[in-house]
């Protein structure tokens, strides 16, 4: 912990600067794992820097290293060559338990297969991450977890189990969990690649929304139109980043929903 | 995170599986009730041959005559008849610091008083007998010396035979019919209870020794001479000389074996408790493997939750969970397992031994110690056994976790 003090406060001019440090700051990052006898280079030199308030798509087939970039990025894992710093604090030489209480801290994960806890309610999920934070009473846990609850607009289903709840509603549960510890980051992994399109469309609006209350977003898909809901999009092949380029006009998630809608239509009045 | 917080998951957690959750339990359930039920027998059973050998009465040598050995077989103390009516006057008169002596003749009879009749335990004692037994007497008085010497017809009653022959009319004064010989009852004994092995020492007819031997047994040597020591601290010294006394009227020869055997209450007192503890120690011992098993009970269900909880630890570690945030909540689940089922176990142990004592008669006794003892056992059971599962789940690698099927 102290380690994390410590490398914030060795960044200098904190206060003044840290809306213009980058969130994640890349610096050659390699990371190699020992798969039996061969020496696998999952990813091979990758230098990056994402700002406070970018919306960033990661693409790439499998194997490219995009798994091991979120790992990364989120904190997860480390690597093996190069440099990571989240929010202005080295993560490089952070040791396991270092690392889960910067996840705590500055990091909201979301993932493809939701996650949640089962027979566990909505809000209890949403309180997981302040449970491991220091210092936040019972009291003030379930409050911000309400609150959390409802920015994404699950308030009334607070109560219910996940599996009472559907798979959109279940990963409106997931964000409010990434977003109850006010993270710098969130982190999101496939978060559409269990919905259908139209619940896709409104999970990619939730995150456009947050987005836009100044929220930095980086989202692994491999499908090429959510990516497009995005303002950045990176796109990795055999270890390397080999395009990164931002998109000139992201989608509008009200717009496609309502071009949804007339297609169901025209589908059903079709003869 | 606070301990409140880590009891309120473990307790969810093992919510979530009930049926599991108990079956899991049991073996602890079961493991220290055994140990509660079993320690509660052995001291039941221990408090009782203390009491036993109590009613022998205060400072007491006994002396048994010689063994007879048939067909390699030994027929047990008491059973040569070695000691004889010289040995037994001779005792009386040498030797110093006792207040009182008598030999003891034992015959099975049939008794009958009125239309009553049944077979019971008639012992042929000296005057000195019932003091040295520390025996009281309910209604009536002792016999004399006079009666002794003069083999008078007179008898002493057990409660039990009195109640069986008399019902709860006074004795004292009815004539019984010993094998037909008529005998006054002069004395009738209170109540001593049960004995250690069930047999009931107040179903017993006391009369002077030298009217069972001339009316009853007909035989002219004795089984034992009961001795009674003026202070505890006489008593080694009085075993020291009547067993001088007897290899001198016996004329054993230097280094030949006694064809008797003196031994004080002390002796059998230690050697009867000691049987008791090594009971008490091998019930208990029994117990506590029951205890061991439960515990892998609890290490194997740990292990099983890891495992089925995989995606639940990766989440946690990614929310910001330290493997000793994981450590400390698997623990406390083991930890809760067990000490509920220690809780439960000790109701359970101290109603068995309850049962026990109201089914079967025996005596049982709860120690403090034996609830402390298995209730500290179940923690630790808790925490050794949950130690492992809960250190595999806190080393678990997160990206692994989350990614697990």
């Amino acid at each position: 912990m102290d380690g994390v003090r410590l490398a914030a406060a060795g960044s200098g001019a904190v206060a003044v600067a840290s809306s213009m440090n980058p969130v994640i700051k890349l610096e050659d990052f390699s990371k190699t794992y020992q798969s039996g006898e061969v020496q696998v280079h999952a990813v091979r030199g990758v230098s990056l820097s994402v700002m406070p308030g970018e919306f960033v798509a990661v693409m790439g087939a499998s194997g490219s290293g995009k798994s091991t970039l979120m790992n990364t990025v989120g904190c997860l894992d480390r690597p093996t060559g190069g440099r990571y710093s989240l929010d202005g604090v080295d993560v490089t030489q952070l040791d396991r338990s270092e690392l889960a209480m910067l996840r705590n801290e500055k990091i909201g994960f979301v993932f493809q297969g939701f996650n949640l806890l089962s027979r566990t309610s909505a809000v209890e999920n949403v309180e997981l991450p302040l449970l491991y934070a220091r210092g936040i009473s019972g009291r003030e846990q379930y409050k911000r977890a309400m609150e959390a609850l409802e920015m994404v607009g699950l308030g009334e289903r607070a109560l219910h189990h996940p599996n009472q709840l559907s798979g959109g509603q279940q990963q409106r549960v997931a964000i409010a969990r990434a977003l109850v510890n006010e993270p710098k980051l969130l982190l999101a992994d496939e978060p559409t690649g269990n919905l259908d399109t139209q619940t896709s469309i409104e999970i990619m609006g939730l995150f456009q929304e947050l987005n836009r209350e100044g929220m930095t977003v980086v989202m692994v898909t491999h499908e090429l139109d959510i990516a497009h809901y995005t303002k950045r999009m990176l796109i990795m092949r055999d270890g390397r980043l080999i395009k990164d380029e931002a998109i000139q006009n992201p989608l509008c998630s009200s717009e496609e929903l309502a071009k949804l809608h007339a297609e169901q239509s025209a589908v059903a009045l079709a003869p | 995170m606070m301990l409140l917080a880590i009891l309120k998951i473990s307790i969810r957690a093992l919510q979530r599986n009930t049926l599991r959750t108990l079956l899991t339990m049991l073996g602890i359930i079961i493991g220290v009730a055994a140990v509660i039920a079993m320690i509660s027998i052995g001291n039941g059973a221990k408090a009782q041959v203390e009491a036993r050998i109590a009613a022998m009465g205060q400072n007491v040598a006994m002396v048994f005559s010689g063994n007879v050995t048939r067909g390699g077989f030994s027929m047990g103390f008491g059973s040569a008849g070695t000691l004889t009516q010289g040995d037994f006057d001779a005792l009386r008169k040498e030797i110093s610091g006792i207040v009182g002596a008598s030999p003891e003749v034992r015959a099975n009879a049939q008794v009958a008083a009125g239309n009553q009749n049944l077979l019971t335990t008639v012992m042929g004692v000296g005057e000195d007998y019932v003091s040295a037994r520390s025996w009281k007497f309910a209604s009536g008085d002792n016999f004399t010396d006079q009666d002794v010497r003069s083999a008078a017809k007179v008898a002493l009653i057990g409660k039990t035979t009195a109640t069986s022959l008399f019902g709860d009319g006074d004795p004292v004064g009815q004539i019984i019919r010993i094998k037909s010989a008529p005998f006054t009852i002069v004395g009738a004994l209170a109540s001593k209870g049960m004995a250690m092995f069930g047999n009931d020492q107040d179903d017993i007819i006391l009369v002077p020794y030298t009217s069972a031997m001339k009316r009853l047994s007909g035989g002219t040597s004795f089984r034992s001479f009961v001795v009674q020591a003026a202070a505890p601290d006489l008593l080694p010294t009085v075993q020291q000389d009547i067993s001088e006394l007897l290899r001198q009227r016996h004329r054993i020869r230097e280094g030949a074996d006694d064809d008797f055997m003196v031994r004080t209450q002390q002796e059998i007192t230690e050697a009867a408790t000691e049987t008791s503890k090594t009971m008490t120690w091998l019930l208990g011992s029994v117990a506590c493997v029951s205890l061991l098993v439960g515990g892998i009970g609890i290490m194997n269900i740990m292990l099983v939750s890891v495992t089925e909880r995989t995606r639940e630890i990766g989440v946690r570690m990614a929310v910001g969970a330290r493997g000793s945030d994981i450590l400390l909540q698997f623990l406390a689940e083991a930890i809760t397992l067990s000490f509920f089922g220690g809780l439960i176990g000790i109701g359970l142990g101290i109603g068995i031994s309850k049962l026990v004592s109201v089914k079967a008669g025996w005596v049982t006794l709860v120690s403090t110690d034996s609830i402390l003892l298995s209730f500290a056992a179940s923690a630790i059971i808790g925490i050794f056994f949950g130690f492992y599962p809960a250190r595999k789940a806190a080393q678990l690698d997160p990206i692994d976790a989350l990614r697990y099927e």
